[in-house]
């Protein structure tokens, strides 16, 4: 390309005015590059309306007042993140507490839950020793209403040979043929061995199995209920091995007691 | 001229050393084209500073492909001032705008602070011809586009740019 006809041209001059196209400032731009006779003229062109435009200024401005602006609006600008900051820590604070308190409402929701259930099982509890109570309270009732009743025999066993320390009572109700044994003199039944029950003639001397407590050990009152439709003279108590025996072994006769003529 | 870019690179980089550089290079010049247009000292004070803060608040716009720098912030100058002048409270104050061209400031000058070579200035600026005067004013102080100092000059268009360069050239045989 001639460089001096496109200088010649005067676009130089309207590049360094503004008045061309970003096309055409950017052709400009890349010709000033390649040519460092179009670059020398920009520059001369610049200086020279720059230093024309200088003569019309009223006065001078230093630099101090521009960069006291810049200061000001740079610490503006700086103050805006403290501030975003700040809200994004006081939201993150907020959360944290929230966080917090949901996690102690759970935990305390949680606790008086629990807490609900065993007063809830407590009171479950508490109604089954009632009932326990109550039905405690009418068999004993029964079973004085039985023991008072107008044609009961009263038997008291007395102890035998080593064992004079032991004793039971046989409450014996004719009318429907049922003795009530109270064995509280008597001990726990040894393990493998069990308390039989035995009703008695005298002449001769027969005994009959009224049967074994098998319950003995985890009866509370002691008092049994046993079907008795004999003509007993006499009642004692053996102990013998578990299941009963045919016979009462003599040696193992613990309480006997006599049926007394009627009174 | 690698120092310029480098300078304008270091203050795009938001360096306030370099764009101090630049102002010290430039302001006085901006400062005469705004108040080419506003004829108020105090106004054109305030905007010539306005003026830099824009190009130091704005300068990741500048690129340049897209021109001189010296050419951006004249744009960014001429754009304030005429914006100033069409403002309500501009228009209140100044009825009537001095029509003087910018040679009958420079004329009307009387600073001591100037520098000698400013005499030769002042002294040649006025052997300027109307025209060079007109065209100079228009194109470069006012950015008026070609089309608009044609027909202020009653000249053809195409006649514009060969007879602002030959203006410019007797300018620069003036002041440089």
């Amino acid at each position: 390309m001639d460089v001096n006809a496109y200088i010649e041209s005067g676009i130089l001059e309207l590049y360094v005015a503004g008045q061309l196209s970003e096309q055409e400032n950017q052709e400009i731009y890349e010709l000033t590059q390649k040519h460092p006779e179009i670059l020398q003229e920009v520059l001369a062109i610049e200086t020279a309306l720059s230093k024309l435009s200088e003569e019309v200024a009223p006065s001078t401005v230093g630099f101090d007042s521009i960069k006291r602006q810049i200061d000001d609006t740079s610490k503006v600008i700086e103050l805006k993140p403290k501030t975003t900051n700040w809200i994004s820590y006081t939201g993150w604070a907020a959360s944290v507490i929230l966080a917090i308190g949901l996690f102690w409402a759970l935990n305390t929701k949680n606790t008086l839950q629990e807490n609900i259930q065993t007063v809830t099982s407590e009171k479950e509890q508490l109604e089954i020793l009632i009932e326990v109570a109550r039905n405690d309270l009418a068999n004993t009732k029964d079973l004085l209403n039985s023991i008072r009743a107008k044609d009961i025999l009263a038997i008291p066993l007395g102890g035998q040979g080593d064992f004079t320390d032991t004793f039971a009572k046989v409450y014996w109700n004719k009318a429907d043929n049922t003795i009530y044994l109270d064995a509280q003199g008597l001990p726990n039944a040894p393990e493998g061995k069990v308390w039989q029950v035995w009703s008695l003639t005298l002449n001769p001397l027969t005994p009959t199995s009224l049967g074994t407590i098998d319950d003995f050990n985890t009866d509370d009152n002691k008092i049994f209920a046993i079907a008795n439709d004999n003509e007993s003279q006499a009642f004692g108590i053996t102990l013998e091995p578990k299941g009963g025996s045919e016979a009462p072994t003599m040696e193992q006769l613990y309480t006997l007691g006599v049926v007394n003529a009627t009174p | 001229m690698a120092d310029l870019d480098t300078l304008v690179k270091r203050f795009q980089q938001k360096d306030i050393d370099a764009f101090e550089k630049l102002y010290n290079m430039y302001s006085k010049s901006i400062h005469g084209v705004v108040y080419n247009i506003v004829r108020d000292a105090a106004i054109s004070d305030e905007l010539m500073q306005d003026v830099f803060i824009k190009a130091w608040n704005n300068a990741d716009s500048y690129s340049s492909s897209k021109g001189r720098f010296f050419t951006w912030i004249l744009n960014i100058a001429r754009n304030a001032a005429i914006d100033k002048t069409r403002s309500k409270t501009f228009k209140q104050s100044k009825q009537n705008l001095n029509t003087d061209f910018f040679v009958d400031i420079i004329a009307g000058n009387d600073n001591f602070e100037e520098k000698t070579d400013a005499i030769g200035i002042k002294k040649y600026v006025n052997q300027l011809g109307e025209k060079c005067k007109t065209i100079i004013e228009f194109l470069y102080f006012k950015g008026f586009t070609q089309k608009e100092t044609a027909e202020t000059l009653a000249i053809p268009v195409g006649t514009i740019k060969t007879r602002n360069r030959n203006c410019i050239q007797k300018l620069r045989d003036m002041v440089l």
